[in-house]
């Protein structure tokens, strides 16, 4: 054994997607320690909670896993619904079904192109993903204004109604995305290069996975089929029909075929859906201010995995305490003993298929 | 599945635990943390240790620790009641490889000391900050002078 080498990997680098600062202990390639430095983006979101009403903290959802803006927000609105007990009209209920999906579509798409661009898989695979992408983004943009946060979500439902011509802009999408994944497998799933990349690398076993509380596709790569959506369904989840995809080993290609599976399930959910939005209004009528007391822990099942949100109210017109249980948070904490042993080319891979947002990792 | 069965079958196997149950979750004494949090995972199946935080209510702190059997589809909250001049307990890390970071972070924002925890630094503040900001007395105005960050090393 040789001299060890520290390398600083990040916060500034390309491959750690965000501001994440890695301590890398090297001898000659082989990573052989990690230590993980988080809080570069710690902006105390919890205790900006504390300081705004209910409504006025759904905005600052859409800032912790910016790339899933949407089920940020929807997980929020239902713990913040269930704690004092607001209903919600079946028209919203099937919106937000439908808009959360096309957000994970979203945030897969995003996931499996910067994957393959760490990979080496310069450009292409982004470009395809990014061009997919943008066409759920411009059909967000038409529904509430905005590209990246949208803040959508209300307590009691959604800001407001789609427009009209929204459900064919989905129709085609589906039809065309289906296609797209094709593409997809073709240019990425089953060529050499990437499997040689990604196959066999960074193993996690399904006890690990538990004992880290890692949820979400990386769960569900190592071979737990658990869904949220499935097992504990929230909105109307449990009216349709699909499948959990889940991987068999648990390595990096497993991490990625899992999210790319998941594309089409969802895509799936939302034909379901689309045919079935009931008529009436999306905004239930419900008071401007809201206060209340007790406590509720709510999960929902975000595209990076469980997302928690653990609100105490005391009566007034704010949460005494609101804490963010973020998916990707957990998700990291496998890192450190996932990438031991590996070359730093492979952590690279490693951190991308861990697919982690930094935003909802330092809130 | 619910919190009375889990409070009943702690109780026979913990016969002098002072245990009660709450609308929002068990409340447990701090001594006795770690025996039934092994109890929970070793022979109750809460293999997965979801969310560990904690709640200032000003004259106290109560550190919430949420686990989740698969089995069962329960999630149980269990709750230790720390005073504001005794601020340690127990880690649980050992049992939960996900308790780790997520003791650090209640540490780091609340200032409740983990004993016997792996590796117990502030996560998201930078180390030589004193403050506890998630704490109900922390001031905003102290937030304006920052401390001089020594730099990376390495």
């Amino acid at each position: 054994m040789g001299d060890l080498v520290t390398i600083n990997m990040g916060p500034q680098h390309p491959s750690t997607h965000g501001v994440l600062y890695l301590e890398l202990q090297l001898d000659g390639e082989v990573v052989v320690g990690c230590k993980t430095h988080l809080g570069y983006l710690h902006r105390s979101i919890e205790k900006i909670a504390e300081n705004r009403t209910y409504t006025q903290f759904i905005p600052f959802t859409d800032r912790l896993d910016y790339l899933a803006s949407m089920n940020n927000n929807l997980g929020y609105c239902l713990a913040v619904e269930k704690l004092l007990n607001v209903a919600v009209t079946p028209r919203a209920q099937y919106l937000r079904v439908i808009i959360a999906e096309l957000n994970r579509v979203v945030s897969h798409l995003v996931a499996i192109g910067t994957f393959a661009q760490d990979l080496g898989a310069y450009a292409t695979p982004l470009f395809y993903a990014f061009s997919d992408r943008e066409k759920i983004v411009e059909l967000f943009d038409s529904i509430c204004g905005s590209r990246l946060t949208y803040n959508y979500m209300r307590i009691g439902g959604v800001s407001g109604d789609i427009p009209a011509g929204t459900e064919q802009v989905i129709k085609d999408f589906i039809k065309y995305e289906r296609k797209q994944l094709i593409e997809y497998n073709e240019l990425l799933t089953y060529n050499a290069i990437f499997l040689a990349r990604s196959k066999n690398i960074g193993i996690l076993s399904k006890e690990a996975a538990i004992n880290y509380s890692v949820t979400g596709p990386i769960l569900r790569a190592s071979g737990v089929k658990w869904d949220l959506r499935k097992e504990e369904p929230y909105l109307v989840y449990d009216q349709f029909n699909f499948d959990i995809p889940v991987g068999t080993v648990g390595d990096s290609w497993d991490r990625f075929k899992v999210k790319l599976d998941e594309i089409e399930q969802s895509l799936r959910i939302i034909e379901q859906a689309i045919g079935a939005i009931p008529e009436g209004n999306p905004v239930s009528k419900v008071n401007r201010v809201f206060r209340g007391t007790g406590e509720i822990y709510l999960r929902t099942e975000n595209p990076r995995g469980e997302l928690g949100f653990y609100l105490v109210a005391e009566g007034g017109f704010n949460p005494t305490r609101c804490k963010i249980r973020s998916p990707s948070f957990s998700n990291l904490s496998a890192l450190e003993e996932l990438i031991k042993g590996l070359n730093i080319s492979d952590a690279v891979c490693v951190l991308g298929s861990l697919d982690i947002v930094m935003g909802e990792i330092d809130r | 599945m619910q919190n009375s069965e889990i409070l009943s079958l702690i109780k026979n196997k913990f016969p002098e635990l002072l245990a009660e149950e709450t609308p929002h979750g068990l409340v447990i004494p701090k001594t006795n943390l770690l025996d039934v949090a092994r109890f929970l995972k070793t022979e109750l199946g809460f293999e997965n240790c979801h969310c560990v935080t904690a709640v200032d209510r000003k004259d106290r702190i109560e550190v919430v620790y949420h686990f989740y059997s698969f089995t069962y589809h329960f999630m149980l909250t269990l709750k230790i009641i720390l005073s504001m001049n005794d601020l340690t307990v127990e880690s649980v890390a050992s049992l939960w490889r996900s308790a780790d970071w997520l003791e650090r972070e209640v540490y780091d924002l609340f200032g409740v000391r983990f004993l016997n925890h792996p590796d117990l630094r502030r996560i998201m503040n930078p180390d030589e900050w004193t403050d506890y900001p998630l704490r109900k007395d922390f001031k905003r105005e102290d937030f304006i002078p920052r401390p001089v960050s020594p730099g990376l090393k390495g």
